[in-house]
């Protein structure tokens, strides 16, 4: 479905993404995890197409993405979501949806009638008459991720959707996540609630300081050491092990 | 859009089009045709800064080509008035396209996109008031030769109808546009351009879309200026006053609606003739009375008078979580 090929960024001397390469499977839950400033948002902006790789290429379905506008990449089926989040604020919940949603419905009326069924999906069927501004935290995020899901896509790219709620809101989300991917949806997701990447994810790539350090289910991926050095810093590995033992 | 979409337009019309037979005379018919010109100017201007959030400072770019082009066509190729009205109003949209391209292509947005439409309307007055073909700085006088076919006529109300009914048709364009996709994406472009491509959006196309649209309508207005005073010259039809007329009108009535441009046109004009009556011939009345309402309109209603109108109305509007619980 998704493949990334040794891409690189460059944001002048910054090296933010490096020679980073990476697949979704149709159908799966793939997750990219790694410290802040790892990369992990700069890589999704190489998929979704806002910025371009300084090397390296962007697959979708086979096909070379990369030199691809953003709006070309969401009617091929990409969506994503902000880590920081960009409403419509002057508009209705609603209205923020329909925008999504005529990407493939041309009819207002067929446009704001799905973005009410995605709306509901997502848990904001009593907020969409409202202002999007006058959302919360929690409503902001489900708002992102209705839009982008409005859009109908392949592939959906989430860019950590469950910071900022409490541990109830992430427990709501994560079977809509699910039901999205078992609609055939597949998912690649930026987390750091670990929680949600252990429930969902078959995959997990580590991203630290640009690279890919590690990649596989995502318990192995917990214990691997260079995982944990990245975390937690040099050492980090062998000391969790000396105090295990004395435990 | 539907017929319920646009009966409140076809009321509003109707009713305005009765005024020719309570009001006869020439300087108030007068003064109802000049303010449906700058109307429809402001018209043109709503539907790219209103809805789709891109302020242009020179709207007189997209008049002063229609009014030329109006003007040129007849007096210098001989062609019928009212073909060179229709190409007037599509030289509009061409020079809005042009404008458009150069511009959003170079990703200009905010004060930036103002002073480059600002600099093409102060260039294109340069050159009008520089050019032989235009007449230079006396201007061009279109021959008084009063008959219908000629877009000449008798009344002045059958000028007052048509403009009417131009503001009218632009009514129904902007309700469709409210209604509409491209008024949709037109509007996210508005609010937030990086959302609006992550969903699909061509920003590009539909700002273009806008701009054309948008010079089309105020060249309408320019051609109409032209043919009704029968004359044109560089600082009327490029100069910065429509310009600022374009911007004022929609902010006073309702920046981003179907109505505000028509309502704060009426308003700003309205008041504007009052005053001068009331206080007689000191110059620059009328002036100062624009920048009161300006400075009162920013202040006090930031969405025009329809938006202070929507107020009134629902006065208990609920705000925020309480409303569904
Ligand atoms: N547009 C940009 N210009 C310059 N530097 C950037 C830009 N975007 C991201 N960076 C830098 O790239 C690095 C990676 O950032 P980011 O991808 O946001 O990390 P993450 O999402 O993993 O926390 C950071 O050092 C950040 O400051
Ligand atoms: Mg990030």
């Amino acid at each position: 479905m998704l493949e990334v090929q040794n891409a690189t960024k460059r944001f002048g001397g910054l090296i933010a993404v490096n020679q980073a390469s990476l697949k979704a499977a149709a159908g799966s839950i793939t997750g990219l995890i790694g410290p802040n400033g790892a990369g992990k948002t700069t890589l999704f902006t190489l998929i979704s197409g806002f910025e371009r790789p300084t090397e390296g290429r962007v697959l979708f379905e086979g096909q070379d993405i990369s030199r691809d506008e953003p709006h070309i990449r969401a009617q091929r089926g990409i969506a994503r979501t902000f880590q920081i989040v960009q409403p419509f604020a002057g508009l209705s919940v609603v209205e923020n949806i329909a925008v999504g949603a005529h990407l493939r419905h041309a009819r207002r009326s067929d446009a704001m009638a799905r973005a009410q069924e995605v709306g509901r999906r997502v848990g904001l069927g009593p907020e969409l008459d409202k202002s999007a501004s006058s959302l919360t935290v929690a409503g902001r995020k489900r708002l992102e991720l209705a839009r982008a899901l409005a859009t109908e896509p392949k592939l959906l790219l989430l860019d950590e959707v469950l910071a900022g709620l409490n541990p109830s809101e992430i427990r709501d989300i994560i079977p809509v996540i699910r039901a999205i991917r078992d609609e055939g949806v597949t998912i690649l997701m930026i987390e750091h609630v670990m929680q949600a990447v252990m429930n969902l994810c078959e995959q997990v790539y580590v991203l630290a300081q640009g690279k890919i350090i590690a990649e596989g289910p995502p318990a192995e991926v917990c214990d691997d050491p260079t995982v944990i050095e990245a975390y937690l810093g040099a050492g980090a590995a062998e000391r969790l092990k000396r105090e295990k033992v004395h435990a | 859009m539907t017929l319920r979409d646009i009966i409140p337009i076809i009321l509003i019309v109707a009713l305005l089009a009765f005024l020719p037979v309570f009001v006869t005379a020439n300087t108030v018919l007068n003064f109802l045709v000049f303010t449906l010109i700058i109307a429809l100017t402001a018209q043109g201007w709503n539907i790219l800064a209103g809805f789709g959030g891109q302020f242009s400072f020179g709207h007189a770019a997209f008049f002063g080509t229609g009014a030329y082009a109006a003007a040129l066509l007849q007096v210098r190729l001989g062609i019928n008035p009212w073909v060179a009205f229709v190409i007037g109003a599509a030289a509009g949209a061409l020079v809005g396209w042009v404008i458009g391209y150069l511009s959003f292509r170079s990703g200009l947005r905010g004060s930036y996109f103002a002073l480059v439409t600002l600099a093409f309307a102060e260039v294109l007055r340069i050159l009008a008031n520089a050019a032989t073909f235009t007449g230079g700085a006396a201007g061009v006088l279109i021959k008084l030769d009063v008959r219908p076919e000629n877009f000449q006529f008798e009344s002045r109300a059958a000028f007052f109808w048509i403009a009417l009914a131009l503001v009218g048709a632009v009514l129904v364009l902007t309700r469709w546009i409210e209604r509409s996709r491209f008024g949709a994406q037109l509007v996210a472009v508005r609010e937030n351009e990086a959302a609006a491509k992550a969903l699909g959006v061509d920003t590009l196309r539909v700002k273009l879309g806008a701009i054309t649209l948008s010079g089309a309508v105020t060249a309408a207005a320019g051609c109409l200026y032209a043919q009704y005073f029968l004359y044109v010259d560089a600082n009327i039809a490029y100069g910065t006053w429509i310009s600022v007329e374009a911007i004022l009108a929609p902010i006073v009535g309702g920046i981003g609606t179907v109505f505000g441009p028509l309502v704060g046109a009426v308003a700003l004009h309205g008041l504007g003739e009052i005053t001068k009556l009331a206080a007689g011939s000191i110059p620059g009345i009328d002036l100062m009375v624009f920048g009161s309402l300006l400075v009162v309109a920013v202040a006090f209603a930031p969405d025009g008078i329809l938006g202070l109108l929507r107020r009134f109305r629902r006065p208990a509007q609920p705000t925020g979580a309480s409303r569904h619980a």
